[in-house]
């Protein structure tokens, strides 16, 4: 049984969806010194993900990521923990951090730490957790088939 | 040394990263003993450092004591380490070994990792609310472990356990709450310096919130209600590690707070009188009971109440006691359901009505058993004479004879339901029922716990030694604690 989506839902959800990522991209990038970061950027792609799997239901979902749920939780991990580790190596304590400014113009000033990348992991874990909660809970096609 | 400390938790949470990634079962296997072997052997590096050089603090991320997380490494939590890298490594092989845990599982190895790396933040972590973290990461871990296979009626059982945990849990955050507002810090050193500054009833109030919400997760009387019920369900190696572990770090957590942040006026009637009930409502249940599992898991109660009962004493003797208590118990503990798989894996049941003459059949599983069950019920050499010697004695030297006599009552109804197994699985007539030849690997794991109980035993001098030092490490900083009160 295919779940029947309104027309409203899968016209909004073009445009829905790539904002909702643009933006959850922009939350995790200005995270460091604004309102935002890893975790919340990663419950708005999660959520734009959540619209995917109301008009397209869990296949949709599986055709936008371009991995496994699982390994993007695991690769999110490896990214913190490496960022972790980084610390220790240059003669810091574990999770210690360094960053660098960049001039961007009229655009504005980005400070790029090493806790934005720590960040990413934890974007990239939050984000495949939601997926995973998708797939695993919610497709009840995927449980019939 | 502070990268030493740092990579116990590093190490699990790496190898939950790698796990993750990669697909084939034997390489997460590999990465997966590799983990537990590595974290078992950097704890026995920061023992024996912290033994003889005093405790390591790491500052995470560089940020000092009252802005950042800071890991302590003493050397109670570096016993607890320790020991419980052993544990979760026996355990790990004896998951290999037995081949169909993690072969249905794919996520079985992160998970597992997940629960280590939990485990080892809740030893090592300087701060109640990074503290909170720890206990919340190795109690989702579980609750993912104990819900994976699980039909209707296990699930019915575990969710008593998913919602007592998070009861427990919200219970342990607002008692956070509460402490920060009277204190104004959740860091463990600070606040012992700062509570002597609070009005006495506060600090009895946070101390009994406290003593309760761990008193859940080390399920210690009237609050244990949801063990029996739940442990039992899982699939062995996830029930040995819970039995050997879990309940263990709330115990560890109790003795953690109760001596930093709420000394008692010593020896404490109320925390005694909740040993003894734990005690011998733990093994009254255990021995009415007919199905291995389930008897053990009353045991895991009833054990859990000598080690509240050394720290009732509040002397450094009872401490230390306790202490050696619960490193023997982590280890007879995990044996005991490893075993207790054993008889199931070759069986096919754990209903003692159903198997009998395993002796006969497969006397190495007997041979397994022997040393662990008398080692539980405190018969020498074995570890757990040692442990329940030592508290013995520190009951005496506290004048403590009530509670000690209850004590050594349980221990005599333990002996009893030990030998109820023995007598009802192992002796008599094979059952036909006993086929499946347990693995060679599941045997080599649960044989190497067995041999480090042994090792408990017979080293008991130089453990109680560590075990005192530790103990005295805690009282002295309850007495800087309670220095600011008067």
């Amino acid at each position: 049984m295919k779940i029947r989506s309104s027309h409203f839902l899968e016209t909004g959800s073009r445009t829905i969806v790539p904002t909702l990522l643009v933006v959850s991209v922009f939350l995790l990038v200005v995270g460091h010194n604004a309102p935002g970061g890893g975790f919340v950027g990663g419950l708005l792609a999660g959520s734009g993900l959540l619209v995917v799997f109301l008009t397209g239901g869990g296949r949709a979902v599986e055709d936008l990521l371009p991995v496994r749920p699982a390994t993007l939780i695991g690769s999110g991990i490896a990214l913190a923990m490496t960022t972790a580790l980084g610390g220790l190596a240059f003669g810091g304590s574990l999770l210690s951090s360094g960053k660098l400014d960049i001039d961007l113009g009229w655009v504005g000033k980005l400070e790029v730490g090493s806790a934005l990348i720590f960040d990413s992991g934890v974007y990239l874990v939050v984000t495949g957790l939601v997926a995973t909660v998708l797939l695993r809970l919610g497709d009840t096609e995927g449980a019939r088939r | 040394m502070t990268t030493v400390v740092s990579l116990l938790v590093v190490v699990p949470l790496a190898a939950v990263a790698l796990t993750l990634l990669w697909r084939r079962l034997w390489v997460r296997r590999l990465i997966s003993l590799l983990s537990s072997a590595t974290s078992f052997v950097i704890a026995l590096i920061v023992l024996f450092t912290v033994d003889a050089g005093g405790s390591v603090t790491v500052a995470v991320g560089g940020w000092e004591a009252p802005l950042g997380i800071t890991l302590v490494a003493d050397r109670f939590s570096a016993l607890m380490l320790s020991v419980s890298a052993a544990a979760l490594f026996g355990v790990l092989a004896f998951a290999v070994g037995q081949r169909d845990t993690d072969e249905g599982f794919p996520a079985f190895h992160a998970v597992y990792q997940a629960l280590a790396a939990g485990v080892a933040l809740a030893f090592l972590t300087g701060d109640l609310f990074t503290l909170f973290v720890a206990f919340e990461i190795m109690l989702t871990a579980s609750y993912v472990l104990i819900t994976h296979r699980a039909g209707a009626e296990q699930v019915r059982a575990t969710m008593t356990y998913v919602v007592v945990g998070l009861v427990a849990s919200g219970l342990f955050l607002l008692g956070i709450g509460f402490v920060y507002a009277a204190t104004g810090t959740v860091n463990l050193a600070e606040l012992s310096a700062r509570m002597g500054d609070i009005d006495p009833a506060v600090r009895t109030a946070l101390g009994w919130l406290f003593f309760m919400v761990f008193g859940i997760k080390a399920a210690i009387f009237p609050l244990f209600f949801w063990l029996p019920d739940s442990y039992p369900t899982a699939v062995t190696p996830v029930t040995a590690i819970f039995a050997g572990l879990l309940t263990k770090v709330g115990v560890y957590a109790i003795v953690r707070t109760q001596t930093l942040l709420f000394p008692l006026e010593a020896p404490s009637t109320p925390i005694l009188l909740i040993a003894g009930l734990t005690m011998v409502v733990g093994v009254l249940g255990a021995i009415s009971q007919g199905d291995i599992k389930r008897i053990l898991s009353f045991h895991i109660v009833s054990q859990i109440g000598y080690m509240i009962m050394g720290l009732g004493f509040f002397t450094v003797a009872g401490i230390a006691a306790a202490i050696v208590f619960i490193v023997h118990q982590v280890i007879v503990k995990t044996v005991m359901f490893l075993v207790g798989g054993l008889v199931e894996s070759a069986s096919g049941t754990g209903r003692l009505k159903e198997v009998t003459g395993v002796l006969h059949r497969f006397p190495v599983i007997a041979l397994l058993f022997l040393p662990a069950a008398l080692s539980l019920a405190g018969l020498p050499p074995f570890s757990g004479f040692v442990g329940k010697l030592a508290l013995i004695q520190a009951g005496f030297d506290a004048g403590r004879w009530m509670v000690v006599g209850v004590s050594l009552l349980a221990s005599l109804l333990t002996l009893f339901s030990m030998t109820k197994i023995w007598s009802a699985a192992f002796w008599g007539a094979p059952t036909p029922n006993l086929r499946r030849r347990p693995s060679s690997v599941m045997v080599a794991a649960t044989a190497g716990l067995v041999g480090l109980s042994l090792l408990i035993g017979l080293a008991g001098q130089p453990l109680i030694e560590i075990a005192t030092r530790a103990a005295s490490d805690l009282l002295s900083d309850s007495a800087t604690a309670s220095g600011g009160s008067a």
